[in-house]
């Protein structure tokens, strides 16, 4: 079940900062572990965090295998107008997500 | 003496060697402190200065602006809580571009880079990340006028006692 | 991390080895204390929460940085998907589970008439699987079973924990404690030497926790994932190199019970992050 989590505050004052936090689900198994017979587990991991507000590029990320399991990542944001927020994670293997989360600003 | 005979670089004598790129950077020569029987790949200071010199070219490295929020103990290396906040006004004129992530003791020195921008508002990033050692963590942050800020935190990893189930 | 594998696998051979110094320390520490017996309630009761650090709490706390509540997220969206041959979903006969399983969590284990035993919280799901919604059951520890476990889970947070045992729990109970009390595996220790004696102290680096589970399905960082009391249980049993019994095992469960009335009380914290 693809499941990602996108908070931020319910409404927003225009010009206010507001905080975006991100968290998606993905082992990100990097690539170092071997099972208990000795066999490298292969890499998979997420390397590319996107978020756009209304279409436009505000934050973007990459990640390499040292970022956790179910990787989160806060950042910032001024508010600008209402519309959509959307996060796009991609990584190996073909991996992508994308989820959405609409912003009213006032 | 190292265990293939060749001498331990000093901290001094290798920051003496590294120049002026890392001035300021806290760059541990990689320690031979690893367990009995473990083979474990560390990325080591040359990995580490040159995934530095790939973000900042020729370009010096000052320390300031740039702290971190580490625990100094972890509870677990898996998962370490981590906020990167760089003193920057983030007005169209001065804001910070991207704050890049390194760490020593991992068997990758990358962490992460974060791209900020004016928009942002405030110059802070949070994340969890994974610290097979103790070891000191490194943030760099591009800023908008081309100069590149560090800072520097160090962290304890102890290992889970118990042995599990794989 | 092949690194921590290996260094658990040397740690243990210290351990196993007659002439291992830290073998020697951990014997002489335990061989010292005199076995507890009794309620085991430890005096000045508190959460695994309060000896984790600020920025662990704080995963915890924040039901948006929680990893956690990506199952719980799961378990939200399992508990209104009709499922089985009676074409059922949870929310068709229980509704709102912010309403319906408000405290359910906080009082399992509890007895159950058909299986005429307690049950936890898992059982208890797949008995309605199998009896209301005519669907098989789900496997312990599968990612739909954790999640339904922890959303119904969420819903008894800041509640406290509300163990009654009564003529009909009490024998399970008893062999809970006794269980608890108990020395067994090569390692010869008991839950009490641990987590009642030694609580607080550290072994190898890590703090020895009280053990209370008032936060299950947690996500553990050990785990990079959710997990159930049960297999924190087994672990711990591999630890001391003892017999693991199957999950979902009587002797388990009556464990889960006793150690639930043992943390009566206390919060739930589902989902808790724990080291």
């Amino acid at each position: 079940m693809a499941r990602a989590l996108i908070t931020i505050p319910a409404s927003a004052r225009r010009g206010e900062i507001i905080e975006i936090k991100a968290l998606v689900a993905h082992e990100m198994e990097t690539g170092f572990r071997r099972t208990q017979y000795g066999v490298v587990i292969p890499r998979n991991i997420i390397t590319q965090f996107v978020c756009t507000y209304n279409g436009v590029e505000i934050f973007s990320a990459d990640f390499h295998p040292a970022i956790s399991a179910n990787p989160y990542v806060a950042f910032s944001t001024i508010a600008t107008e209402s519309g959509t927020i959307a996060c796009s994670w991609a990584g190996d293997n073909g991996y992508s997500h994308t989820e959405s989360v609409a912003i009213s600003v006032g | 003496m190292k265990p293939d005979g060749t001498k331990q670089t000093t901290r001094r004598e290798f920051l003496l060697a590294a120049g002026g790129i890392v001035a300021g950077i806290a760059i541990e020569p990689a320690m031979a402190a690893t367990p009995i029987g473990a083979s474990r790949t560390i990325a080591g200071v040359a990995a580490t200065l040159q995934a530095i010199r790939k973000v900042v070219g020729e370009a010096p490295v000052n320390k300031g602006k740039v702290t971190l929020d580490l625990p100094e103990l972890v509870d677990n290396g898996n998962a370490v809580p981590l906020t990167v906040r760089v003193d920057s006004p983030m007005t169209p004129a001065d804001y910070v571009k991207a704050i890049h992530v390194f760490t020593q003791k991992n068997p990758l020195p990358d962490v992460a880079t974060f791209r900020l921008g004016a928009r942002a508002g405030r110059a802070v990033v949070a994340t969890r990340m994974r610290l097979a050692d103790t070891q000191t963590v490194i943030a760099i942050c591009e800023l908008s006028d081309g100069t590149f800020w560090s800072g520097t935190a160090d962290v304890v990893v102890t290992l889970a006692a118990c042995l599990e189930e794989l | 991390m092949n690194s921590r594998s290996a260094a658990l696998r040397t740690c243990f051979g210290l351990l196993r080895s007659s002439s291992g110094a830290l073998f020697a320390a951990v014997l002489a520490v335990f061989s010292a204390t005199a076995q507890s017996a009794g309620t085991s309630v430890p005096a000045g009761r508190h959460s695994g929460y309060d000896s984790m650090s600020r920025q662990t709490r704080a995963m915890q706390d924040d039901d948006a940085a929680n990893p956690g509540m990506l199952w719980v997220l799961d378990g939200e969206a399992l508990w209104n998907r009709k499922t089985g041959s009676a074409g059922r979903s949870c929310s068709d006969c229980h509704g709102d589970a912010r309403a319906s399983m408000k405290g359910v969590a906080a009082r399992y284990p509890a007895f159950n008439a058909t299986r005429a035993r307690p049950v936890n919280l898992e059982q208890r799901i797949n008995l309605c699987r199998t009896d209301q919604q005519k669907a098989p059951p789900l496997a312990f520890e599968s990612r739909e079973l954790l999640a339904l476990t922890a959303y119904v889970g969420r819903q008894s947070r800041g509640l406290p924990v509300e163990i009654t045992v009564d003529a009909r729990t009490q024998p399970f109970f008893e062999a809970g404690r006794e269980a608890f009390n108990r020395r067994q595996g090569q390692l010869n220790l008991s839950c009490v030497q641990c987590h009642d004696d030694n609580e607080g102290k550290r072994l190898a680096g890590n703090l020895i926790p009280q053990a209370h589970p008032n936060g299950y399905p947690l996500y553990r960082l050990e785990w990079q994932g959710v997990g159930s009391l049960q297999r924190r249980l087994r672990n711990c049993l591999t630890g001391i190199r003892a017999q693991t019994p199957v999950f979902g095992a009587d002797e388990l469960v009556d464990l889960e019970l006793f150690l639930m009335w043992r943390a009566r009380g206390m919060s739930i914290e589902t989902p808790a992050v724990r080291p």
